[in-house]
């Protein structure tokens, strides 16, 4: 139980492994598309994982890799055509970011790492736990970016409007990408002085 | 004197380990050894003894600001009272700028010392003299009439981003008072650029546009005179005004060897170069020599680029380092109209340059004596 919890917490994809820092930098302005972008790669990781794990032992070793990207880009053209169809603007915001899970080394990371050589259901928890893991980096940046850079979570506006009356601004440099990689810097930072119980 | 440090002392026990205050140590440490010459000297082990320390030379640096500070302070209140059209004596003038700046500057040290001092005391250092310099160059090159909660936050993370996170005072690769500046122009520009917001309240009818941003616009008939540019009775940011002050200073830290004069020079050379050539392919309308008045680049050149910190240290790298950020700060102010003040950001470009510098000097350096002993081998 424990090694399936350990995506949330001290081997974090993003934070410990930094794997997948390249999308969390780019989808976290709000918090919808952070949100989406989540649970699209949960899904194409734990299904990767799933069927990889299931074939796993008719794969010849030398072609591995050919194999695994072959299903991780079935299933993230399946999460996109699903994405246009169903959320079609959030799909539009996301761009090219969906098709991007495919390099997102998390999914070839746990493929590589677990899949190939554990049974199909752990692998699928594995999937999933890593998917959150990941998601809920994305989730925490994406909420502080969208509440200071644009005054709003989720699309409607949270800051009163007493307060800009008042004087307050929001935050241009939150929108920007360098300021999601300082969060996710600062992320990092509490993390690491968490798990080393060292203060540097 | 002694009855100074008698009560001091009686204070300063109850901050000793084990005591109830103890948790706020580092904080009397820091007034402790501001005001008073600490008692503890180095117990083990050999150590060259200097005069000069880093409370001292961040005095220097404050002296040689001073000259731009005073002026600053004369300037506001003339381009205040100028814009709406009162006629006011030396004092009055002098006294407005000085109750606009007193905030500006309160609010830096607190939200500034206030993270400096938790740090100390979360790693166990002592508060370092950093920030006092820092603090006092944040309000000069603010806008006059930005907001406070926007100075207390741009400070808040400059200080805790430029500076403690890579370990504090001496650590820092990056200006943390340009930090400052580049948060505030970044994430709140509609305080920091335009033209109505280098007048400390200004009137609404007047335009309030900096040289810089009257040549950007094309609208070279309404340029002050660059005799006033000079002298600096023009609108724009406390510090970076007049460039006589900027001279003074400089002829400070020159004097004390503080900053370093390869800096200056090569920045200075870089800039007028480049200026010059801009002029002469008819890209800018702006001279060479003019270049070097407008804006905050002499300011820049003479307080920011020569941080000890974050320059160069190798000799040659200091040439290097100077004439590209001089280079730099013309091209992006001339060829991008968004940011006219290029300065600020050809400074922190090139703080983040002055390692990788210094690395490939040395390793030039060293490349030629090694091949300089090879040679003599042969010929022995």
């Amino acid at each position: 139980m424990k090694q399936y919890l350990g995506p949330l917490n001290k081997e974090n994809p993003v934070l410990v492994q930094t794997l997948g820092v390249c999308s969390a930098l780019a989808v976290t302005a709000q918090l919808k598309p952070a949100v989406v972008m989540a649970l699209s790669v949960t899904a194409v990781c734990a299904v990767a994982n799933l069927v990889i794990s299931l074939i796993r032992n008719t794969i010849p070793p030398r072609i591995r890799i050919i194999v695994q990207l072959l299903v991780v880009s079935t299933l993230v053209i399946m999460v996109d055509q699903i994405l246009q169809a169903y959320v079609y603007e959030v799909s539009k915001m996301l761009s090219v970011f969906v098709g991007l899970i495919i390099t997102n080394c998390i999914i070839m990371g746990r493929l590589e790492a677990f899949a190939l050589s554990h049974k199909p259901l752990p692998s699928f928890v594995d999937g999933i736990m890593n998917g959150i893991g990941y998601g809920l980096v994305l989730v925490v940046v994406a909420f502080f970016r969208e509440l200071l850079g644009s005054g709003t979570l989720w699309g409607h506006p949270v800051v009163p409007q007493s307060w800009y009356a008042a004087g307050y601004l929001n935050n241009g440099l939150m929108i920007l990408p360098p300021m999601a990689l300082i969060l996710v810097g600062g992320l990092i930072w509490i993390v690491n002085s968490r798990k080393s119980g060292v203060n540097h | 004197m002694s009855v100074i440090s008698h009560i001091s002392e009686k204070i300063g026990r109850s901050f000793e380990k084990g005591r109830p205050l103890h948790c706020f140590h580092s904080l009397w440490d820091a007034v402790d050894t501001f005001l008073l010459t600490p008692a503890e000297v180095t117990k083990e082990g050999s150590h060259i003894r200097d005069a000069v320390d880093m409370k001292r030379i961040m005095i220097t640096v404050m002296i040689a600001l001073m000259p731009a500070l005073l002026f600053g302070m004369w300037n506001l209140g003339y381009q205040h009272y100028l814009s709406v059209g009162m006629e006011t004596g030396f004092w009055s003038c002098f006294w407005y700028g000085f109750l606009k700046w007193l905030p500006l500057v309160i609010v830096t040290y607190i939200s500034g010392l206030a993270i400096e001092v938790a740090f100390a005391q979360w790693r166990g250092h002592q508060v370092a003299e950093g920030f006092f310099v820092t603090g006092f160059i944040i309000p000069l090159i603010m806008p006059p009439d930005v907001p406070l909660w926007i100075v207390a936050v741009a400070t808040a993370f400059s200080v805790l981003f430029a500076k403690e996170v890579f370990g504090g005072t001496g650590y820092n690769f990056l200006n943390p008072a340009l930090v400052a500046r580049a948060f505030v122009f970044f994430a709140y520009p509609s305080v920091i650029s335009g033209d109505s917001v280098w007048i400390a309240e200004s009137a609404d009818a007047v335009s309030g546009a900096t040289p810089l941003a009257l040549v950007m616009n094309g609208n070279m008939a309404q340029m002050p005179s660059f005799l006033d540019m000079f002298v600096g009775t023009i609108p724009g940011c406390i510090g970076e005004t007049s460039k006589i002050a900027i001279l003074l200073g400089a002829a400070v830290l020159l004097f004390t060897q503080v900053a370093s004069w390869r800096i200056m020079l090569s920045v200075v050379v870089g800039g007028f170069v480049t200026g010059a050539l801009f002029h002469t392919a008819g890209v800018c309308p702006v001279n060479g020599w003019q270049h070097l008045l407008m804006g905050g680049f002499l300011f820049g050149a003479v307080f920011m680029a020569t941080d000890p910190v974050t320059a160069t240290h190798t000799k040659s790298g200091k040439y290097i380092y100077g004439l590209l950020i001089g280079v730099l700060a013309i091209v992006i102010r001339v060829v991008n109209k968004g940011y006219p003040e290029g300065m600020m950001l050809a400074i922190l470009l090139m703080n983040i340059f002055a390692p990788l510098i210094d690395y490939c000097v040395v390793k030039v350096k060293v490349k030629k004596r090694k091949l300089n002993i090879s040679k003599h081998r042969i010929k022995l």
